[in-house]
């Protein structure tokens, strides 16, 4: 098991996500803190791009920010690296591929097993496309995080079966953002990624309430919270730590209750 | 090579929530290809309706100035609508109605595949929304209400640097939300698989009539066609049926902008490096973190950071040569034209035009080039009166 294991061994996982330098990198730092702090088991840092097409307004203008700060892929390793040296939490980057084979397969998933990152997910790298990441990530020690979609249907057990780290159950149709009401019948996509693998399963997109996440700890095995995160930051910027550490409290319960 | 793959270009790269439907439209695709009722329909409406074949039209008084090849231009200016684009427009909507949908969601940059989309939901009752970037509404805002009147519901879309890139990104981010009644009618041979395919294929009945009416008029074929390119659809199109005869150079113009040399321009092939985005691995102008650049061409059409996939591939295996042309050389060429022959055609089309004027007096005047008119300019007229510092009202 890897180290992402570790996140869904005590109870059911809260996971959280921040866009890497949004809006800087010692302030990335600081809220990575404030939220294991607060209980998360599973950090996502988001990488900047110019055009993420599975993201929702409010991350689209994180990674605006985060781009305007001036935030490299190096100096993404480098926050991660700084989490790292302080932390054992697993943590994974949430980026598109282009930045990854601009940098180079090779060198990028090396450096991640240097950094002591755990997991990646490239929400632009469906299963078919995997093939050319597959092997150096395997070879680095890197899961490589699937995603499960509403439309999936027969391709989930293919796609579980040979996932890495946890499954990534997106709730809804769509972009990332948050979500009045989860509508897609989610018992039975956890039933077919069960029905394939043992492997955990989190469902993201969408969620914000500890309502929702009450209700998604129930079935599933964790909880991905990125855009209600994201606009803590957007509205509070450098003073977000104490709201971040309160909001993840209270969802962090809410998913123990559950 | 793998289905969708180009060499090592093409693919599907997009979120897991769109693999079913692409996958579904692939398969219907190729159902439909087959289909004897389909094609005859689809043959119909391009003859019918679009007004094909359009003309390959000889330019005596532009061949007799540049003292070279004879020079024929293939008129896609004259389809109705203005453009190349109804070709595609037509064959994927009428594609979408036969697997159910209905509703059209498309991208535009100039605004010619929006009204080509929003010509083709009115006349086959569907229901349309066409993405635009904002600055590209202002630029070409009588297309919007063009779009408007043929009753469609045009976003300007105000994400990153509001052009036609952007305007990709947003209707790839609607699609994602809502696939179950819509279809997306991508415009150029760019996108995952199958979209390069299915729209090269649409777009291939310019290089097919091209062929056969050069054959009929010169009994030769052309010493070399030339089209412009931004995704690159009337090029791959009137490439595609000449790809097997080696003796025809395929040239593609890409918009250079204020130059190659400056940060302005929109010259892909010259100064991008492979790269993933838009669904499909192939060139994209980005910088040394692989964020993809700001791109900049006067052409809303060509201004656009990446190239279809089957180009990259042409390009790398040098079966086809693209050159990059700039603001000013197609300005120029865009008045030569309408001055020479009466014709005032699209800037991206221009852009041919310029490559056009450099080669026809290289080679001898037995010889013959074919220039793919992409579409007519008078959307243009006001940005180019701009461009020479004269002042219309609209």
């Amino acid at each position: 098991m890897s180290n992402i294991g570790k996140a869904f061994q005590n109870g059911k996982a809260f996971i959280g996500f921040v866009t890497g330098g949004d809006p800087s990198l010692e302030k990335s730092e600081e809220f990575i803190f404030e939220m294991i702090r607060a209980g998360a088991d599973l950090i996502e840092i988001g990488a900047p791009f110019s055009d993420p097409i599975a993201e929702g307004p409010v991350i689209q203008r994180a990674n605006l920010r985060a781009l305007a700060a001036g935030v490299t892929t190096d100096k993404l390793f480098e926050l991660a690296a700084r989490v790292r040296r302080q932390s054992d939490i697993p943590l994974v980057f949430l980026t598109y591929l282009n930045p990854v084979l601009h940098y180079g397969y090779e060198a990028y998933f090396q450096k991640c097993q240097t950094i002591g990152l755990d997991g990646i997910i490239i929400p632009d790298l469906p299963f078919e496309e995997q093939e050319e990441v597959r092997a150096v990530s395997v070879r680095c020690s890197v899961d490589l995080i699937s995603l499960v979609a509403p439309t999936s249907e027969s391709r989930i057990a293919k796609i579980a079966k040979n996932a890495a780290g946890f499954v990534y159950i997106v709730s809804s149709m769509g972009v990332t953002g948050i979500r009045g009401e989860i509508t897609t019948d989610l018992n039975a996509i956890l039933a077919a990624v069960r029905s394939a693998s043992d492997i955990p399963a989190a469902v993201g997109f969408g969620v914000s309430t500890p309502e929702q996440a009450a209700h998604i700890a129930r079935i599933a095995d964790g909880v991905i919270v990125g855009s209600a995160i994201v606009k803590i930051i957007e509205e509070y910027g450098e003073r977000a730590g104490e709201h971040l550490f309160a909001y993840v409290q209270k969802m962090k319960e809410a998913i123990s209750q559950a | 090579m793998r289905a969708g793959r180009f060499g090592d270009y093409g693919g599907q790269y997009v979120p897991e929530t769109l693999m079913n439907e692409i996958i579904r439209l692939e398969e219907a695709y190729h159902f439909y290809q087959s289909d004897t009722a389909f094609q005859e329909e689809l043959s119909g409406l391009l003859r019918e309706y679009a007004g094909r074949p359009s003309l390959l039209y000889y330019a005596a008084r532009m061949t007799e100035s540049l003292g070279g090849a004879k020079v024929y231009l293939k008129r896609e200016d004259l389809n109705h609508t203005g453009s190349h684009k109804i070709n595609n427009v037509l064959g994927q909507a009428l594609l979408a109605k036969h697997i159910g949908k209905t509703r059209l969601i498309a991208e535009t940059g100039a605004g010619q595949h929006g009204v080509a989309v929003a010509t083709a939901a009115a006349l086959l009752g569907m229901e349309c929304e066409i993405f635009m970037g904002k600055e590209d509404t202002e630029r070409q805002s009588l297309n919007v209400y063009r779009m408007e009147l043929l009753g469609a519901k045009v976003h300007a879309v105000t994400s990153g640097s509001m052009t036609l890139k952007d305007a990709v990104n947003e209707t790839m981010r609607e699609w994602t939300g809502r696939t179950h009644d819509t279809h997306y009618v991508l415009g150029s041979v760019m996108g995952p698989h199958p979209f390069p395919t299915i729209v090269r294929d649409f777009q291939s009945v310019i290089g097919k009539e091209a062929r056969s009416q050069i054959l009929e008029r010169e009994g030769r074929l052309p010493a070399a066609v030339l089209a412009c390119v931004g995704g690159g659809s009337n090029a791959m199109g009137l490439f595609y049926p000449f790809i097997p005869d080696a003796s025809v150079r395929l040239i593609g113009c890409e918009a250079a902008g204020h130059g190659i040399e400056t940060k302005q321009h929109a010259a892909t092939i010259a100064k991008g490096e492979a790269g993933v985005f838009h669904g499909m691995k192939s060139y994209f102008c980005q910088d040394e973190n692989g964020q993809i650049a700001p791109v900049y061409s006067i052409s809303a059409g060509l201004d656009y950071p990446g190239i279809g996939p089957e180009h990259a591939y042409l390009h790398d295996t040098g079966r086809a040569e693209y050159v990059p042309v700039t603001d000013a050389e197609a300005v120029s060429a865009f008045e030569f034209l309408a001055k020479t022959e009466g014709i005032i055609c699209a800037i991206e089309s221009a852009h041919a035009i310029v490559h056009a004027c450099v080669l026809a007096p290289r080679l001898g005047k037995d010889e013959n080039i074919i220039v793919c008119l992409s579409g007519r300019g008078d959307k243009d007229v006001a940005a180019i009166a701009r461009y020479r510092g004269v002042n219309v009202h609209e």
